[in-house]
Order: C-alpha cells, then structure tokens, then sequence
C-alpha cells in the first residue's frame, strides 16, 4: 500500500514536469505532435525505470560510506559520496546506450518507434533529476523500482497532455509574441494548477 | 589566450558574443534551452543569483575545457566526453558550495547537480565550444550564462516580491498596505506561478525583438 501510495504521489501530486519543472526542454521542443509525444513518454518511462534501481544499486553499495560493500559494523567504508553526479550520468548514458542496442536487437517496430529519441534522453533532466531524488529521499530498493516508474508515467501524462493541446491550438487566435513558447508556458501553468488539486492525496 | 593576433581581445566580434545572448538570441527564451533547472530554484531572489552564478561558472570554464580539447575529442563519444567535463566541474561547484554556503546548498538541493544536464551548458558545448578557439568560446559562455542568469534574476525577484513581499529576505511592502488589507499572492511561490511569469517575459521578448513564431 504504501508503495502504490508513493506511485500515485509521484504521478500526480510531485509531478516531474509541473511541480519540479524536470524534463523541460524536450517536453517543450517535442510536445507538437500527439504521437511524437507518446513516443519521448514511453522511452523516459523505460530508461528511468532501469536507471533509478541502477543508480539505487551504484549508489547504496560503492558510494555511501555507511552501506557500501567495505563498510563492516565496526567502521563505515571509504566516502565516495562526491563522485555521485558523475557516477550517476555515466549509468545513464551507458543505459541509454544499452537499451538502444537491446532494442534494436530485439524489436524492429519498437526501435521505429524509440530509436531517435533514446539519445535525447541522455541528457533529460528528469532522469539525472529522478535518481538524484531517489538518493535524496533515501528509498529503498523496491521503492527506488516504484518510484522510477510512476514518475516516468506522470512525464509521460504531462508531455501527452500538452502535445494534445497544442494541436488544438494551432487553429485558435493567438497573439503575435504569445505564439508558441509564451502560449506553451502559460498552458502549462494552468495545468500546473489543475495538477496542483491532486494534493494532499492519499490512498 | 589564442585570439588571433591580429584581433584585439575585446574586438566587435568578441563583444557581439557576449552582448547577443542577453536579449536578441536569449537562451531560455529563444532558443528554449535550460528551462529544466531554471524554474525551480527561482521562488526566491538569492537562490536564483547563486543559481545564475553557478552556471556562469560552468559554462565558462566547460566552454573553455571543451574547446581546447576540441582537436583531441574523437566526434563519436564526444557526448561522454562532454559529459565528464562539465559533470566534473559541477561536482566543483557542489562541493564549493557545501564547503561554503550549506544551508544554500540544503536549500538548492539537486539541482546544482541538474546543472550538468542544464541543455545550455551541453549546447553551447556542441554548438560553438567543438567549433571555435578558447577565448570566443569563454565570452560565448560567459555570454550564454548571462542570458540565462538575467532571466532567473528577474523570475526570481518577481516571484519573491509578489509572492512572499519581500526581497533577498527583507520585507518590502509598507505596513499602510498591510493593513489596508494587501495579502501576498501565495500562488506566486508555487510551480504554476513560475509558468506563467516565463511565459508572460518571453511574450515580453518577442514584442522587443518582433521576431514571431510560425504556430
């Protein structure tokens, strides 16, 4: 219970996109399209799934002094904490790359779909982001897997949400400087606010 | 460093790197990069400058590293490459800023380490750092992190002074306000808030530079 409780608040409530603004860039260069969106969604989803229990993993048993694998009862290992940044955008990248080749292995039709937008994710803000709240709040490992699932699935809403908007408002009136990047901002914020009901939630 | 001989170090050229980024070819506004880490930190005024800095510094010295390299860098893993440049000098400024500033660095929490996945700092590395020689790469950073820190500053100081009344942590709205019933706009300091200033400040740039966007 407590980890579906956690699914729906990273969903929702801590939203990667409306409430820690993650993910920006690409949710603004790559939300013209419904269909494009739902492609970028379900491969942030994928990688962060992988890399957050990855990172779970590099982080609890090398890096933190108090639970790596030198650690013994009597004295905590060496600290390695600095190293996290780049240790954890080098599993990033290399999961990228792994995944893209995986992909490419195993479907044809899947690669069609993901293929160009695998390496964009490499330098997503939401993934960097997820395994860094990850480290930050101190989950454990089957809450790390939770966690980087539903918070790809609640970028995955955002991105899908806006694409669709903006679809529509190709035929709606707006004004000259407000046109694409100053509308996009001010519907997000909207959707901010919508998004901002869902707290306090729980299950 | 390697300007060209014949160049003087602050030549028309030179300047044009700096001065373009700041409101013509704004960063965050036109060329839509680094909003990531630019909302979240801006609900105050001094997390937003430390913020501004921050990335100032990464990008310069990023630039300047990435450029000297740049004829060394083979082009196939020049995206890892770039990575560890600009993840080390993140780590950097980190562990400055733990070193020297705690309480900022609780309070900015992992987004000092967003800086290494901040599409500025990468795009300038692809776009101009593997091109060009050291020091118009340096200016061209030094430019860029401007661009970006003045529209951080200004998000910053309206979300502050709307949302909270108060500037860089003093309180700046006169009591006769107060009490003739001013109440702060608590929605300011949260997420939404934030999308909506940006949006209205890049409505702001366009109307400047009259440069629209197609749909």
């Amino acid at each position: 219970m407590d980890l579906f409780n956690l699914a729906i608040k990273s969903i929702f409530v801590e939203n990667m996109v409306l409430a820690f603004f993650l993910g920006m860039c690409s949710y603004l260069a790559v939300s013209k399209k419904v269909e494009t969106a739902i492609g970028l969604g379900l491969a942030v989803t994928f990688v962060q799934t992988i890399t957050v229990p990855a990172n779970w993993v590099i982080y609890n048993k090398f890096l933190n002094p108090n639970t790596n694998i030198w650690a013994t009862d009597a004295a905590p290992g060496p600290d390695l904490t600095f190293l996290t940044f780049i240790c954890f955008i080098a599993v990033i990248a290399a999961m990228v790359q792994l995944v893209e080749m995986v992909i490419e292995k195993v479907s044809a039709t899947l690669y069609a779909a993901l293929g160009i937008f695998l390496p964009l994710i490499a330098v997503n803000c939401a993934i960097l982001g997820g395994s860094l709240f990850m480290k930050d709040r101190e989950y454990t490992l089957s809450e790390s897997v939770v966690f980087g699932f539903s918070s790809g699935i609640g970028w995955l809403l955002a991105i899908v949400a806006i694409a669709a908007i903006r679809e529509k408002i190709r035929y709606s009136h707006v004004p000259n400087g407000l046109r694409g990047l100053g509308i996009t901002f001010l519907i997000t914020g909207l959707m901010a606010m919508a998004f901002m009901c869902f707290s306090g939630i729980k299950l | 460093m390697t300007a060209e001989p014949k160049e003087p170090l602050f030549s028309k050229k030179n300047m044009k790197l700096m001065k373009d980024p700041l409101i013509d070819n704004n960063p965050v506004a036109v060329q839509v990069l680094g909003i990531c880490s630019a909302l979240a930190v801006t609900a105050q005024l001094k997390p937003s400058v430390i913020m501004a800095v921050s990335v100032t510094v990464v990008i310069m010295f990023s630039n300047l590293i990435i450029s000297m390299l740049r004829n060394f860098i083979p082009n196939s893993i020049r995206i890892i490459v770039e990575l560890t440049i600009i993840a080390t000098l993140v780590i950097l400024v980190d562990q400055i800023l733990k070193a020297y500033a705690f309480e900022m660095s609780k309070q900015l929490s992992v987004f000092v380490g967003l800086i290494i996945t901040n599409c500025i700092v990468m795009g300038r590395a692809e776009a101009f750092a593997m091109g060009n020689k050291p020091w118009p790469s340096m200016l061209d950073g030094i430019g860029s992190g401007f661009g970006y820190g003045i529209i951080i500053i200004i998000v910053g100081a309206i979300r502050e002074v709307t949302g909270a009344g108060t500037i860089w942590g003093k309180e700046i709205i006169p009591d006769f306000l107060i009490n003739l019933g001013y109440v702060n706009n608590g929605l300011m300091v949260l997420p939404p808030g934030a999308f909506v200033i940006i949006g209205l400040l890049v409505w702001l740039q366009r109307e400047i530079t009259k440069k629209y966007e197609a749909h």
